[in-house]
């Protein structure tokens, strides 16, 4: 049984409970058609003379390919086309090149060698399903294996396989610069140096399938005027449309893509490579082509929620202030970054966790392995993160015999402190949700821990940005030479960054013109509530009428007095660059440390993409050797 | 041999939308000549409500019934740029986009009325009933519907608006990690009891009491779905599922559901939940999207519910019997921790007596 609550009597003052739809039970719009089975699918639209395609795997995890021998499938009843490397116009791409993040690393198809078991290297277009099945069957490929690696840190081993050429540390290199992202806050040795308790341990998170019920998939067919119609389940309509005008060196405009409505996703179809792949079967084919995962790809080909590993090491007063915490975190990406690296910055900026912790530190590594590439799943770069925190607080109270609870009370972050990542926490309601769930638990918590508000954080040391330890370790590079062993942040810091030292937030663009601004009285809650953080831009969004693109100083950071001569100027040149000048991602100068010699320029698509962001795809399926059977989700009587 | 209760807890926040911006999306609304609204949209329903949503979101900005608006979503020859269901930015990014398109429309909408009731578009209100009227006086209004034929017949006007909602991108500092992550964070914590038969290691959750902050319920049944459907995913992520049950050997990998464990309808965790509502300052009527944050609090307070039963440390996930048996195997048997948690006590039991 299920008991659902709203405490409106909390936070009652900060919102506007009169509002006419919002906060209603509306009934969903397409509700009625999912339950009686009439919304349409991508799978629902019929075309005449359908063609179907199925993808040629990879029984290897890491393969040179020698030869493709296609003779013998393409003489098979019903096939149609034989399909290769050759035959992708662009056969390379990175789901975020389409933001300018990261090089691009990824083959639709394989031809020089695979990278993972059941990567695809060709593809078969039949009259019919079994018929492409059957065909897949029948290609040749001959491979020369070599030495894979499917552990994360044995891929950092200087000795280790080289996967991917792209990425010839098995590394995302982070900022032209190092190996990983850093998270530096504080100094962490010299608070684990007079910490009562050091506790550490370590989590792992292996992968998830996101299991949807409805498989990836789509259906493409010839338009009028040189045009491709693409039925598409993707969870990113124009992510998928780009990614595939750029791997197919198409203008976007000869594309229309039509989507919408998914029988699930949960992160598993952002990786956009049904479209491409559907789409370059109707162009060589001029026929309707559809490109469905099976429920064996849909499990073991597609990417899944990666694999995850961290460690926690914390500095802990006997009273339970935790004064010190450390991560060391590596994500499994797979053969190919996809989202992962991104994920990876979501993730630093995401510890230590709702916590006010005043020393942070954090080494966060992207690797690559010979596994399937890991994607986006509810939770991206949080899920295990947040599983190896939460279980941590619980070793710290056990070790300082502070209530489970009390523990986290005592450490919440609140209204007004500093967060790790240099801005202001606000908006805050963890202590009350801790306070809420206890109640409703009967777990008993102090009059002290009940009375406990998010609203009145900030005090002293909480607000403020301390001296910050720093180092240079881990640059690129250097780990495979074997100049890197520790995975750790620094032992031995060799800068620091002065106090209070901090840019300055980034908010919303604010609207075009003031006919699209809703009127204040409208928004639904109150702004600039009285309590709360240095709201120096209360509703950025909203309140403000429209005026120029600027960056708003949201979260004025109060400076340490001890602040050196050159913060200043530091600082002023960090808020310097204009607002909207989408900042390179591969080679950002720090403020903090000496530029790099030579960052790593960022990699340029063969062919720019139109305006339009695309997204990454996953993957199609395996060669069918293991589970040749047709999934009733994927063919059916309305078929032909 | 016995079964042990445990009780654990867990609490965390999570971030709302891209981490680092630069994910733009946009809405477009007209209005029928009959005064019923058009969102058009490229965002794409999952299952979690983003029609819903932002119909309602339309519907509340543009001062209509909800029956008078329908979501268009996604063709990309109608719906403008949007970059996709994911990281939690549905509501937050799309809805901002939907309240700016609807704002315009709602500003040509009123003109009209004032045209037709000769007053000042300033001194007009609507009613959320589908009429708009003079402020303080009730009686001299007009339809949405007259206004909208007005408008399209008689005063060659549209009733349209645009929308676009962009974080701007930003970058991560290489040796500090600076950066602005995202602009708004939702937040939960929970309760949960289990019981551990330390003869087969299985774990079975049988009660959750739970407080998530939401920003704002725009839809309080969606909510509810998401928070239902997000704790089964966590008690399923915990205690059954991955494609590779050996990591990082990739053996035993499961194909299909027959062999890719989750837990089914019947094993839906009884649950208690309140949800709290503090609205965020850049959010969409303060709502912040409840569907990704709601499983993750969900596995570490079944690890340290799993602890607190029987002492045993579950440290790599999914917390299979295995694993739990050797846990129990090295400690020598069950260690019970107890603890002043709430929890119903006398806490282990013979087996046949839960």
């Amino acid at each position: 049984m299920t008991t659902v609550e709203f405490r409106k009597d909390l936070f009652a003052d900060e919102r506007d409970d009169t509002l006419h739809e919002i906060g209603k039970p509306t009934i969903r719009q397409d509700i009625l058609g999912h339950v009686t089975g009439r919304t349409p699918y991508f799978d629902d639209h019929l075309f005449d003379g359908l063609l179907h395609m199925r993808a040629v795997r990879s029984p290897h995890h890491h393969a040179r390919i020698r030869n493709i021998d296609t003779s013998r499938a393409a003489v098979m009843p019903g096939v149609r086309r034989v399909v290769t490397a050759r035959d992708v116009p662009v056969n390379l791409n990175t789901l975020l090149s389409l933001i300018n993040f990261g090089r691009d690393d990824e083959p639709l198809c394989a031809h020089d060698k695979v990278r993972f078991l059941g990567e695809t290297v060709a593809w078969i277009i039949a009259d019919t399903e079994r018929q492409a099945r059957d065909a897949v069957a029948q290609v040749r490929v001959d491979y020369d294996p070599l030495p894979h690696v499917l552990d994360v840190e044995e891929a950092l081993k200087p000795g280790a396989p080289l996967v991917n050429e792209v990425y010839p540390n098995n590394t995302f290199d982070y900022h032209g610069k190092y190996d990983h992202q850093k998270l530096r806050f504080g100094d962490v040795n010299a608070a684990f140096a007079r910490a009562d308790h050091i506790v550490e341990a370590e989590y792992q998170m292996s992968p998830i399938e996101q299991a949807p019920i409805e498989t990836c998939g789509a259906i493409a067919a010839p338009e009028q005027n040189g045009r491709y119609v693409c039925h598409t389940n993707t969870q990113a309509l124009f992510f998928s449309l780009g990614t595939t005008a750029k791997l197919l060196d198409m203008a976007s405009s000869r594309l229309h893509f039509i989507g919408g409505t998914s029988g699930g996703g949960f992160g598993g179809k952002v990786d956009s490579i049904v479209e491409p792949t559907a789409v370059l079967g109707a162009v060589l084919t001029g026929r309707p082509v559809r490109f469905t995962w099976d429920r064996y790809e849909e499990m073991q080909v597609g990417a899944p929620r990666g694999g995850e590993r961290w460690r926690i090491k914390d500095g802990v007063m006997a009273d339970g202030s935790i004064i010190a915490r450390e991560f060391t975190g590596f994500f499994d990406s797979g053969a190919y970054m996809r989202l992962s690296p991104y994920a990876i910055i979501k993730a630093a900026g995401h510890l230590p966790g709702p916590y006010s912790i005043p020393n942070i530190a954090a080494n966060v590594f992207c690797v690559v392995t010979n596994r399937t590439p890991a994607t986006a799943m509810r939770g991206f770069g949080i899920t295990a993160a947040d599983f190896a925190i939460e279980c941590h607080m619980d070793r710290v109270s056990e070790v300082t015999g502070v209530d489970p609870i009390a523990l986290r009370l005592k450490n919440a972050y609140r209204d007004g402190d500093m967060k790790a990542h240099r801005r202001v926490a606000k908006n805050t309601a963890l202590i009350e949700c801790c306070q809420v769930a206890a109640g409703k638990a009967g777990w008993p918590l102090s009059a002290d821990l009940a009375a406990m508000t998010s609203l009145g954080g900030g005090q002293g040391d909480r607000a403020l940005i301390p001296e910050t330890a720093t180092d240079e370790e881990g640059r690129i590079g250097e780990r495979r030479a074997g100049r890197a062993p520790d995975t750790a942040p620094s032992k031995r810091p060799t800068g620091r960054v002065a106090a209070g030292q901090a840019g300055q937030a980034v908010v919303a663009v604010p609207v075009q013109n003031e006919d699209m601004q809703i009127e204040v009285d409208r928004i639904g809650h109150a702004i600039a509530a009285s309590h709360g953080a240095p709201v120096a831009s209360p509703a950025p969004t909203y309140a403000r009428q429209a005026i120029a693109p600027q960056r708003t100083g949201a979260d004025i950071v109060p400076p340490r007095p001890a602040a050196p001569p050159q913060a200043a100027p530091v600082a002023a040149s960090r808020a310097a660059p204009p607002a909207y000048a989408p900042p390179s991602q591969q080679a950002a100068p720090s403020a903090y440390a000496p530029p790099p010699a030579a960052p790593t320029p960022p990699a340029s698509p063969q062919a720019a993409p139109p305006a339009e962001k695309p997204y990454q795809p996953d993957r199609p399926f395996s060669r069918g050797v293991r589970k040749p059977g047709t999934s009733p989700f994927l063919s059916g009587t309305r078929r032909r | 041999m016995a079964i042990h209760r445990g009780r654990g807890f867990a609490c965390i926040n999570y971030p709302i939308g891209m981490n680092l911006g630069g994910d733009p999306a946009q809405a477009l609304v007209h209005s029928t000549p009959d005064g019923k609204f058009m969102v058009a949209l490229s965002a794409i329903d999952l299952g979690q409500g983003m029609k819903s949503v932002t119909r309602q979101i339309a519907a509340e900005t543009l001062g209509v019934p909800v029956e008078d608006v329908y979501v268009d979503t996604a063709d990309s020859d109608t719906g403008p740029h949007d970059m996709g269901s994911f990281a939690s930015r549905g509501t937050h990014r799309v809805g901002n986009a939907v309240i700016r398109a609807s704002a315009e429309a709602r500003k040509q909408m009123m003109e009209a009325a004032a045209d037709e009731l000769e007053v000042n578009a300033a001194d007009l209100t609507t009613d959320g009933r589908g009429n708009i009227h003079v402020k303080g006086a009730p009686s001299r209004s007009i339809t949405v519907a007259d206004t909208a034929t007005a408008a399209q017949f008689k005063q060659g006007r549209t009733l349209s608006g645009r929308g676009i909602f962009l974080i701007p991108p930003s970058d991560a500092d290489p040796d500090t990690g600076e950066m602005t992550p995202v602009t708004c964070f939702a937040h939960a914590a929970l309760v949960i009891d289990v019981i551990v038969d330390d003869e087969t290691g299985e774990v079975e959750v049988t009660e959750i009491n739970s407080a998530y902050e939401v920003g704002r319920a725009l839809n309080p049944r969606l909510v509810e779905q998401q928070l239902i459907g997000g704790a089964w995913m966590g008690v399923s992520h915990a205690l059954y599922e991955t494609t590779e049950p050996y990591y990082p050997d990739r053996s035993h990998g499961p194909e299909d559901f027959n062999t890719y464990l989750m837990p089914g309808p019947g094993q839906i965790v009884p649950h208690h939940i309140a949800v709290l509502e503090r609205p965020a300052e850049d959010a969409p009527f303060g709502g912040k999207g409840p569907g990704e944050m709601c499983a993750n609090p969900v596995l570490p307070a079944i690890a340290n519910a799993i602890y607190n039963a029987v002492g045993v440390r579950c440290d790599r996930l999914p917390i299979t019997p295995e694993k739990v048996l050797r846990g129990l195997q090295a400690n020598g048997g069950a260690r019970p921790q107890g603890g002043n948690n709430g929890a119903t006590q006398g806490g282990s039991m013979p087996q046949g007596q839960r």
